[in-house]
């Protein structure tokens, strides 16, 4: 069995008295798509933080890729699609990538990648007059210009409609089949059935559940199944 | 239309990556309009004042000169810093950049490199545009060599106190701080106002701040001499904020 593109083990954060994370241990492979699910706050992009090497836990360890976390071996492997804006205010979606491709040794085509994104129509205007879909498209292709063996998608369709949504969902499913493994997070169940291989629940810092989403979903939606092992941030 | 997304990662070369990251940021800061008033148009407006009303304000362009030199390189390297990169924090692109072959180290190194070259540019023409307004410097050997390693000890320690303020403020407050800032360098920092001129009680607390060290360096250098005094203030400097921003600095808001 080939070792696991992503394995966290017993990661503690605690931020003050309160535990982020709190001994969590998961798994991503590669030509799989992962989903982290999990209520507001309940540590999901704290997770990818310290996948990212941002966050260093207080005990555990992460290994992305057979390198320790955050290193620069690790770091040129992977894509991170962040769950915020991500570029600079004026830049235009062209420039960003032609910046973030000379990062890299072997590229993708940014022209190419514009295209199949999507982003041609705008790939001149400024970032910050990009719609909020637009933003995460471009951010999408941020992501992925270096050819990653590991890509981070932090909730990647919020704020899309529809048509670019299910655009968005169709490039995920090409990134599996290219070999890649894809982790992501979203509060969009739909999406996370139809997407996700493997599903991991968070819950206030802990994994409350997880399995293939065949598995999970044996008996009930995924949506329910989220529902009643999961508490929110009104409970 | 199809794309091949097969794995084929692996970093450009090092500095290949920095000069991306440098190019890249210093082309920001030329768009943006208010950075450019910092750099530029204050600094001329203050060279044009001295130059055709000096006289009624007591200074000229001589003694105006190297002061406003002073003041670029403090509005470039601290405030024109703290403000980009308090929005970079909040608008994550510092948090996506860590997570590329850059690195935290690239970044930092790029960023350097970007602040250098704008200061380059802006000292090139403000220096250009004071000559042509009749400043005429009268540098020695040693002062040169003085003001080189002055201007790199500046550099850091005024980059360093703007990552501290970006580092640990949400950006709305270090738009602010560091605009209030500059002003305070600019009115009693020792920037524009030589040390001689402050009264003697406080002439040892302005003089052991980095703005009036640079400036007392520039003029030294501009009237041939060589304040090495100056140096042992900016390194003091650049090593203590070096290690508060080391220690406090957050990649994340």
């Amino acid at each position: 069995m080939p070792a696991p593109a992503l394995l966290v083990d017993g990661v503690l954060v605690t931020f003050g008295r309160r535990s982020a994370l709190d001994h969590v241990t998961l798994q991503a492979s590669r030509s799989r798509v992962t989903a982290v699910l999990g209520p507001n706050g309940a540590g999901k992009t704290t997770l990818i933080r310290c996948c990212t090497g941002l966050i260093t836990p207080d005990a555990g360890a992460i290994t992305v890729l057979g390198h320790v976390a955050g290193s620069p071996a690790a770091n040129e492997l992977i894509g991170l699609m962040p769950q915020s804006t991500g570029a600079w205010s004026g830049i235009r979606a062209v420039e960003l990538l032609a910046y973030l491709a000379r990062l890299y040794a072997s590229p993708l085509d940014v022209d190419a990648l514009v295209a199949r994104l999507g982003i041609t129509d705008y790939a001149r205007t400024p970032y910050r007059r990009l719609s909020g879909g637009q933003q995460q498209a471009v951010n999408l292709a941020g992501a992925l210009i270096g050819r990653p063996e590991l890509v981070f998608l932090d909730e990647p369709t919020a704020g899309m409609d529809p048509h670019l949504r299910r655009h968005t969902w169709t490039i995920i499913r090409e990134l599996r089949e290219a070999g890649l493994a894809v982790v992501l997070t979203t509060h969009d169940m739909h999406e996370a059935a139809d997407l996700a291989d493997d599903v991991w629940i968070l819950d206030r810092g802990r994994i409350v559940i997880h399995g293939t989403l065949a598995e999970l979903t044996r008996d009930a939606s995924l949506e329910d199944v989220f529902l009643s092992h999961t508490t929110g941030g009104a409970a | 239309m199809s794309l091949d997304f097969s794995p084929a990662a692996g970093a450009a070369r090092p500095w290949a990556r920095i000069r991306a990251h440098a190019l890249t940021e210093a082309r920001m800061v030329a768009r943006n309009h208010e950075q450019q008033i910092l750099a530029l148009v204050i600094p001329l407006g203050l060279l044009v004042g001295a130059r055709w009303f000096g006289g009624r304000l007591g200074t000229d362009i001589a003694s105006m000169a190297p002061g406003v030199l002073a003041l670029a390189i403090w509005s470039t390297a601290f405030t024109s810093v703290a403000i980009s990169t308090g929005f970079e924090r909040r608008y994550g692109v510092l948090e996506r950049l860590a997570a590329t072959p850059l690195g935290r180290t690239g970044l930092l190194a790029g960023k350097a490199v970007a602040t250098i070259l704008v200061a380059a540019v802006q000292l090139t023409i403000l220096a250009a545009a004071a000559v042509a307004l009749g400043w005429r410097p009268h540098p020695g050997p040693a002062g040169s060599l003085a003001l080189m390693v002055g201007v790199v000890l500046a550099l850091i320690a005024f980059t360093s106190l703007a990552l501290i303020m970006a580092g640990t403020l949400a950006p709305e407050v270090v738009l602010g701080l560091a605009n209030f800032v500059f002003l305070l360098g600019l009115a009693g920092g020792g920037l524009l106002v030589p040390l001689a001129s402050h009264p003697d009680v406080l002439r040892p607390v302005v003089g052991a701040l980095p703005t009036a060290a640079l400036g007392e360096l520039l003029r030294g250098w501009d009237a041939g001499g060589a304040p090495w005094w100056t140096l042992a203030v900016l390194a003091a400097w650049a090593v203590v904020l070096v290690l508060i921003a080391r220690k406090v600095f957050r990649w994340t808001s």
